[in-house]
C-alpha cells in the first residue's frame, strides 16, 4: 500500500515492526515474549489512521513505538520507524527527547492520571511548547487558550489556572489534547482517549477531537477497542489481534466489506437478532415507589423507582454512572435496604433486610457481578464453586452433585475438565461463565446481572450475551439487566427502563422505549451511542444542536 | 482559600493533644496495674510495716488513683515532675541536662541518617532490579534483623578496641568543647544511624518508585524531558509528602533506638536514665520519662501527618 | 505444591538455619558438651578445642551456655508470638465482621497504645510489674497483639467487602461459613508471613530487654542476657559479648529469609492469571 503513495505526504513509514518484553512468571525463570510481530503501517500528513483490536493486540505498544517509547521493560527490537524521513530508533536517547513533545506528542487514556496533581494545568500543556523551543510563553498560552476554546471548553479564558482535580474528567481529555496540539505537533497518538468517559461525555469528547484534528492538519494514530467510534475520526483502520496485522484498510471498506473473517467478527459484534417477548399479565417481582440512601445521607440515590419484571423476561436497566441503577439492584437484594417503597415476589412483600429473608426467597434471587474475577473465592476450585449453591440449597453431595455440576458446566460450553481448575486458571470469559453457572445451579425465578460484560473484550461479551438468551429459554429464569451500554441493552431486552440521577425517567417494552417521541434524556442517550456508519458522529451534533436550538 | 487546611492541621493537633492526654493516663495506669500493692512489690516481702506505710505517704497511696493522676498531671503541665524516690531529687532538673545530650546524639544521627537514607533510596530506584539495588534490599533485610547491640558492640569492638579510632563509652559533661563532644558521640550516632537507615531507606525507595510508576511521570517523558527535569519538575513535588512521612515514622523509631544505644555507651541522656530507674523501680522517673518519650513520638507523628495535609494539592487548591 | 527443588536458595538457606536453632533449643540437655550453670575453666578463655567458643565471664563454657540460651529465647519467643497471635488475629477478624462499636472500642484502644513505642510501654510497665517468664510473656504478647489485630482486621475488611463474599452472604451462608470458608482461607497467607516478622521482633524486643537487664533474669540467660553478662569483655577485645549478638541477627535473618518468600508467594499466588 505504501508503495502506490506519494513518498513527498508521508509522515510516518513503520517497517517490519518487532516488540519483545521480559516477563516473570512467579517460580520461573524470566522469559521474552513478542508482543508485536513483524507490523508495517504508514501514514500521510494531516490523515488519521485508527489501530483497533481487543486487549493484548499491542495497539498501544505500536502507537508509542512512533515516539520510541516502551512501557515497563518494553523493547523495540526489529524493524524500523521512520519519521519525517528519517529513522528515529537510530536517534538514541537524545532523538526521542527532540521529537517527543515537539514532532510526535501523546493523549492518554486516563487525562484524570496523566495530568500532574501539583502544577497548574496552563502550565503543564505549554510545558512541551516552551522546553522544546517552538514558541514564547506568551505566546504558547494564547496558542493554548484558543485551543481550548477550539475544544468547546468552559472558560478558556481562566481553566488553565486551576489544578487538575478542580476540572471534570472529560474537560481534562479535552485539556490534554489540548496540550498535544499546542506544541504543534504533526502527529498526535490518541491512546483510547474516550474509552473512560459515559457515553454522553464521549460524543462531545469525539466532536472536538475531530474538529480540531482537521483544522489543524496533524496526523494521528487512533488507538481503541471500538470500531463504531474509530468509524467517526479515521481516514483508515487497521485491524490487530495478538500483536499481528489482521486487515488494514480504508474505513469504509473495513466497516462494509471486511475481507478477512475476524473483522467480520467485530464489525457484526454488535448485531444480535432479539425477538421482544410482550410482557405477561402478572409480573413475578414488583418493585414499587422504591427510595434508597448510602448510610444517614440526605442525598437519595434511588428515588421512587418503580419497575415489574415479568416471568422468563428481561428488564434492562440502563444509565450513565451515578443514574443508581446499580443502587436498585442491591435495593432488590436487601444488601441496601430502602428507606421507602415495597420489593414484592410472587404476590407477597419481600423483607426489606437480607438477614430477615428466608432460604427460599434467597434462592429464587440470584446475582452476576461485574467483575468475575473478584466475585470468586480464589481459593476454591470450579466444582466447590458451582456446587455449593447445591449442597447449600438442595442437600446434594457426592455423586449426586459431581452429576450436576458436569451438567451445569456442559451447559456453560465449558467440559467436564474444568472442575477442578482454580478461578486464576481461567480467562476471562471462562470465569464469567462459571458465574453463571453458579447462579444457574440455585434453580432461581431471577437472575440479576451487573454489568456482566463491560469488562470483556466485544467477541468475548457476545458470546456471553448468547449463552445468557440461550440459558433464558431453556431455564425460563428472568434477568434484570443493568447496562450503561445501549448496544447490549437492544441485543437482550424484553422491557428497558432508563434512569438518570436515581429516576427511571422512561420505562416500558423495548420496541416502545427505543422509539420516539423521546424525553429528553432518553434521546441525548440514545443519540450519543456511536453507530458503525461514516458520517453519524456529524448527523448526531447536528442533530442534537437543533434540538437545542429548539428548545 | 486555605482555610480548609488551617482547620485540618488544627483538627488533627487537637486530635495529637488529645492523644497525648490518652496516653498520659495510660503511663499512669501502666504504674498501677500491678495487683496488690505497689509499695510491697517496690520493698519485698521482708519490708517491715513501718517502711511500707512510710512509703505509701511517700507515693500518695492513700488517695484514690484519680486524685492522684490529677495531681501528678497538674504537676507536668506546670513543669514539675515530682521527685525521685531512690534519690530524692528533683527529677526536671535531672532530666534537663540529659534531654540535651539525647537530643544532641539524636540530631547528629538524623543530620546523616537522612541524607544518606533519602539518597540510597533515589539510587536503589534508579538501578531498579539491577545488583545495586538488591544489595540495598538485602543490606537492608539484615540490619532490620540485627539488634542494636549487635550494631553497637561491633562498633565498640573494631573502631574502640581493635583500632582505637573513637572512644568506647562516650563521656560528655557540661562545657566540653564541641570537638571533643562529636567524638565521643561518633559511634553512639553512627550505630543510631545504621539502625534507621536500612528502614528509612526502603521505605523511601518504596515512597519514590510509587509516584514514578504513575501515569504524569509518562506524560513528562513523552513530552520529551529528560531524566533529570522528570524527576525535578514532576516526581519531587509528589514524592515530598511521602518522604517526609517516611523520614518522621523513622526518627519517631530513632527515639527508641536512642534507649539501647545509650547504654550501650554509657551516654548520659534519657534513656540510660529510664532504664536506670526501671530497674530501681523509681516510679515517677519512670512515669516523667516515659511520657516525655511518648509526646516526642507523638509529635512527630502529628508533623508527618501535617506535611501530608500540606503537600496536598487537592486539600490547598479545593474546588 | 511443594518441591525442594523450587524454593529459592535465600529461602531454602533460612528453613535449614531455623530448623538448626530449634533442633538446638529443643534437645539441648544432649547437645550441649557442659551444664548451662557449671564453672568448666577460667574466665574469658580463648576459643579452644575444649570450649569451642571459649567461655564467659564467669568462666563457664559459652557454647553450652548458647545452647541453652536458645532454648530460653525460643520458649518465650514462640509463647509471646503465639499469645500476640491468638489475640490479634480473633479480635482483628472480629472486629472486622462485626462492625459497629465493638470495632470502633477495639480500634481507638490499639490507636492509643500504638501511639507509645513498644519498648517504652514495656519498660513502664515493667517498672511495677515481678520479674518473672509470665509476666514477661504476658507484656510482650500483649504490646505486641496491637499490630497483628490492625494487621488481621484490615485483611479481614479487604476480603469482607469482595464480590465473592457479598455472593456467599446473598446465598445466605451463616457467619461460620463466611468467616473460616471465605475469609480465612483468603487471609492465611499473609498472616502466616506476619507471623515470621512477629517472631522476628519478639526476639529482638526479648533481646532487647534482657540486655537491659529487665528480662530473664540470672542465673538463666537467653541471648540478650548474655551479650550483657559479656559486655564488659568487649573493652579488652574479647568478643564473647559479640557471639549471642550475632546468634540473634543470624535467627532474625532466616525467619526472615523464610517470611519474605512466604510473602511472594502470596503475592503471585494472588496475581494468577489473566
Amino acid at each position: 500500500m505504501a508503495d502506490t503513495k506519494a513518498k513527498s505526504g508521508l509522515l510516518l513509514d513503520i517497517r517490519n515492526l518487532r516488540i519483545e518484553a521480559t516477563v516473570f512468571p512467579p517460580g520461573e525463570p524470566p522469559k521474552n515474549i513478542v508482543l508485536v510481530h513483524d507490523v508495517s503501517l504508514t501514514l500521510e500528513k494531516g490523515k488519521v489512521l485508527g489501530l483497533i483490536g481487543e486487549s493484548g493486540a499491542g495497539k498501544s505498544t505500536i502507537g508509542l513505538s512512533s515516539m520510541g517509547y516502551g512501557r515497563g521493560g518494553v523493547r523495540i527490537t526489529g524493524g524500523e520507524v521512520i519519521l519525517n524521513g528519517r529513522d528515529i530508533l537510530k536517534g538514541g536517547k537524545d532523538g526521542f527527547r527532540k521529537l517527543r513533545g515537539r514532532e510526535v506528542c501523546y493523549v492518554a487514556q486516563s487525562a484524570a492520571a496523566a495530568f500532574n496533581p501539583a502544577h497548574r494545568l496552563m502550565d503543564q500543556v505549554v510545558e512541551a511548547t516552551l522546553l522544546h523551543g517552538t514558541a514564547t510563553r506568551a505566546e504558547a498560552e494564547k496558542r493554548a487558550v484558543a485551543l481550548f476554546k477550539k475544544l468547546s471548553l468552559p472558560n478558556p479564558e481562566t481553566i488553565g489556572e486551576r489544578f487538575p482535580h478542580q476540572v471534570s474528567g472529560g474537560q481534562l481529555q479535552r485539556v490534554m489534547t489540548a496540550m498535544a496540539l499546542c506544541s504543534e505537533p504533526d502527529l498526535i497518538v490518541f491512546d483510547e482517549p474516550t474509552t473512560a468517559l459515559d457515553v454522553t461525555t464521549q460524543i462531545d469528547v469525539l466532536a472536538a477531537i475531530k474538529d480540531a484534528i482537521r483544522d489543524t492538519h496533524v496526523a494521528a494514530l487512533y488507538i481503541t477497542h471500538d470500531l463504531a467510534v474509530v468509524a467517526q475520526v479515521s481516514d483508515e483502520i487497521m485491524v490487530l489481534r495478538h500483536g499481528r496485522l489482521v486487515e488494514w484498510g480504508g474505513t469504509r471498506q473495513i466497516i462494509k466489506e471486511p475481507r478477512q473473517e475476524y473483522t467480520n467478527a467485530l464489525v457484526s459484534v454488535h448485531e444480535i437478532e432479539h425477538q421482544e417477548q410482550k410482557p405477561g399479565t402478572t409480573p413475578f417481582l414488583s418493585v414499587k415507589n422504591v427510595t434508597a440512601a448510602y448510610g444517614r445521607s440526605d442525598i437519595k440515590v434511588l428515588k421512587n423507582v418503580s419497575v415489574d419484571i415479568y416471568p422468563g423476561q428481561t428488564l434492562a436497566v440502563v444509565g450513565e454512572s451515578g443514574s443508581g441503577k446499580s443502587t436498585l439492584a442491591r435495593a432488590i437484594t436487601g444488601l441496601l435496604p430502602p428507606e421507602a417503597g415495597t420489593v414484592t415476589f410472587d404476590g407477597r412483600p419481600l423483607a426489606n433486610r437480607l438477614a430477615d429473608r428466608p432460604k427460599e426467597d434467597l434462592r429464587q434471587l440470584q446475582m452476576i457481578y461485574q467483575m468475575a474475577d473478584v466475585a470468586m473465592n480464589p481459593r476454591q476450585t470450579v466444582a466447590t464453586i458451582i456446587g455449593r449453591p447445591l449442597e447449600f440449597y438442595f442437600g446434594m453431595r457426592g455423586r449426586e452433585r459431581d452429576r450436576r455440576v458436569t451438567e451445569l458446566l456442559d451447559k456453560i460450553e465449558m467440559g467436564k475438565g474444568f472442575s477442578d481448575r482454580y478461578p486464576a486458571e481461567l480467562s476471562g470469559g471462562q470465569k464469567q461463565r462459571v458465574c453463571i453457572a453458579r447462579s444457574l445451579a440455585a434453580k432461581p425465578k431471577l437472575i440479576i446481572c451487573d454489568e456482566v460484560t463491560s469488562a470483556l473484550d466485544p467477541l468475548v461479551a457476545h458470546g456471553i450475551l448468547e449463552l445468557l438468551l440461550e440459558l433464558q429459554k431453556e431455564e425460563n429464569v428472568a434477568y434484570l439487566f443493568i447496562t450503561h451500554d445501549l448496544a447490549t441493552v437492544k441485543s437482550i431486552a424484553d422491557s428497558i427502563a432508563v434512569m438518570y440521577r436515581g429516576e427511571v425517567v422512561r420505562y416500558g417494552p423495548k420496541s416502545k422505549v427505543l422509539s420516539p417521541p423521546f424525553d429528553a434524556y432518553t434521546d441525548l442517550l440514545l443519540s450519543s451511542v456511536p453507530e458503525m456508519e461514516i458520517g453519524w458522529l456529524e448527523k448526531a451534533i447536528k442533530g442534537r444542536r437543533m434540538a437545542s436550538a429548539g428548545n | 482559600m486555605s482555610s480548609p487546611i488551617l482547620k485540618l492541621v488544627a483538627q488533627r493537633v487537637a486530635l495529637g493533644i488529645l492523644l497525648l492526654l490518652a496516653v498520659s493516663v495510660l503511663i499512669f495506669a501502666g504504674t498501677q496495674i500491678l495487683p496488690g500493692d505497689v509499695a510491697q512489690a517496690i520493698l519485698g516481702q521482708s519490708a517491715t510495716p513501718e517502711s511500707l506505710a512510710n512509703l505509701r505517704e511517700q507515693l500518695g497511696l492513700n488517695q484514690p488513683a484519680y486524685l492522684r493522676y490529677f495531681h501528678w498531671l497538674g504537676g507536668v503541665l506546670t513543669g514539675d515532675l515530682g521527685t525521685a524516690m531512690s534519690s530524692g531529687q528533683d527529677i526536671a532538673t535531672s532530666i534537663k541536662g540529659r534531654l540535651w545530650n539525647t537530643l544532641f546524639l539524636a540530631f547528629w544521627a538524623a543530620i546523616v541518617a537522612v541524607p544518606l537514607a533519602i539518597i540510597l533510596g533515589l539510587i536503589a530506584v534508579r538501578y531498579r532490579n539491577g545488583w545495586v539495588d538488591k544489595l540495598i534490599s538485602g543490606l537492608a533485610l539484615a540490619s532490620t534483623s540485627f539488634p542494636e547491640f549487635f550494631i553497637g558492640y561491633v562498633l565498640v569492638y573494631f573502631f574502640a578496641v581493635k583500632w582505637q579510632i573513637f572512644p568506647g563509652i562516650s563521656t560528655v559533661y557540661d562545657g566540653m568543647p564541641f570537638g571533643e563532644r562529636m567524638q565521643a558521640i561518633a559511634l553512639p550516632a553512627a550505630a543510631l544511624t545504621l539502625v534507621v537507615l536500612a528502614h528509612m531507606m526502603r521505605m523511601t525507595r518504596a515512597a519514590i518508585l510509587n509516584v514514578m510508576q504513575s501515569a504524569y511521570v509518562e506524560t513528562a517523558e513523552l513530552k520529551g524531558l529528560s531524566a533529570f527535569n522528570v524527576i525535578r519538575k514532576h516526581a519531587f513535588p509528589n514524592a515530598i509528602a511521602p518522604i517526609i512521612n517516611v523520614v518522621m515514622l523513622n526518627l519517631a523509631y530513632l527515639i527508641v533506638g536512642v534507649v539501647v544505644v545509650e547504654v550501650i555507651f554509657v551516654y548520659p541522656g534519657m534513656g540510660q536514665y529510664l532504664v536506670d530507674h526501671v530497674t530501681k523501680r523509681d516510679v515517677p522517673v519512670v512515669q516523667a520519662v516515659g511520657l516525655i518519650f511518648a509526646a516526642v513520638y507523638i509529635s512527630l507523628n502529628i508533623i508527618a501527618d501535617i506535611a501530608a495535609i500540606v503537600a496536598n494539592p487537592r486539600l490547598r487548591h479545593p474546588k | 505444591m511443594l518441591d525442594i527443588k523450587r524454593i529459592p536458595i535465600p529461602a531454602l538457606i533460612g528453613i535449614v538455619l531455623t530448623a538448626l536453632f530449634v533442633l538446638a533449643a529443643v534437645f539441648a540437655p544432649w547437645i550441649a558438651p557442659h551444664g548451662n550453670g557449671e564453672i568448666v575453666g577460667d574466665v574469658w578463655e580463648p576459643m579452644s578445642a575444649a570450649h569451642l567458643l571459649g567461655t564467659d565471664n564467669l568462666g563457664r563454657d559459652l557454647l553450652s551456655r548458647m545452647i541453652y540460651g536458645a532454648r530460653i529465647t525460643l520458649f518465650i519467643a514462640v509463647l509471646a508470638t503465639a499469645l500476640s497471635f491468638s489475640l490479634g488475629a480473633i479480635l482483628g477478624f472480629s472486629a472486622a465482621v462485626f462492625g459497629g462499636w465493638f470495632d470502633t472500642l477495639l480500634s481507638r484502644l490499639v490507636d492509643l497504645l500504638m501511639s507509645i513505642p513498644t519498648l517504652i510501654m514495656g519498660l513502664v510497665v515493667l517498672s511495677v510489674l515481678p520479674t518473672n517468664l509470665v509476666t514477661l510473656i504476658l507484656v510482650m504478647g500483649i504490646l505486641d497483639s496491637t499490630r497483628v489485630y490492625r494487621l488481621s482486621r484490615a485483611v479481614a475488611v479487604d476480603i469482607n467487602v469482595m464480590d465473592y463474599v457479598e455472593a456467599a452472604k446473598l446465598r445466605g451462608e451463616g457467619s461460620g461459613w463466611i468467616i473460616f470458608r471465605e475469609i480465612l482461607p483468603n487471609a492465611l497467607s499473609p498472616l502466616v508471613s506476619e507471623l515470621g516478622l512477629r517472631f522476628i521482633y519478639a526476639v529482638l524486643f526479648l533481646s532487647t530487654l534482657s540486655f537491659l537487664g529487665l528480662g530473664v533474669q540470672p542465673p538463666d540467660a537467653d541471648w540478650g542476657g548474655m551479650v550483657k553478662e559479656n559486655k564488659d569483655g568487649i573493652v579488652f577485645g574479647i568478643a564473647a559479648a559479640l557471639i549471642p549478638a550475632a546468634a540473634i541477627a543470624l535467627l532474625a535473618i532466616s525467619v526472615n529469609l523464610v517470611a519474605d518468600w512466604v510473602l511472594n508467594r502470596t503475592t503471585s499466588l494472588k496475581g494468577g492469571r489473566g
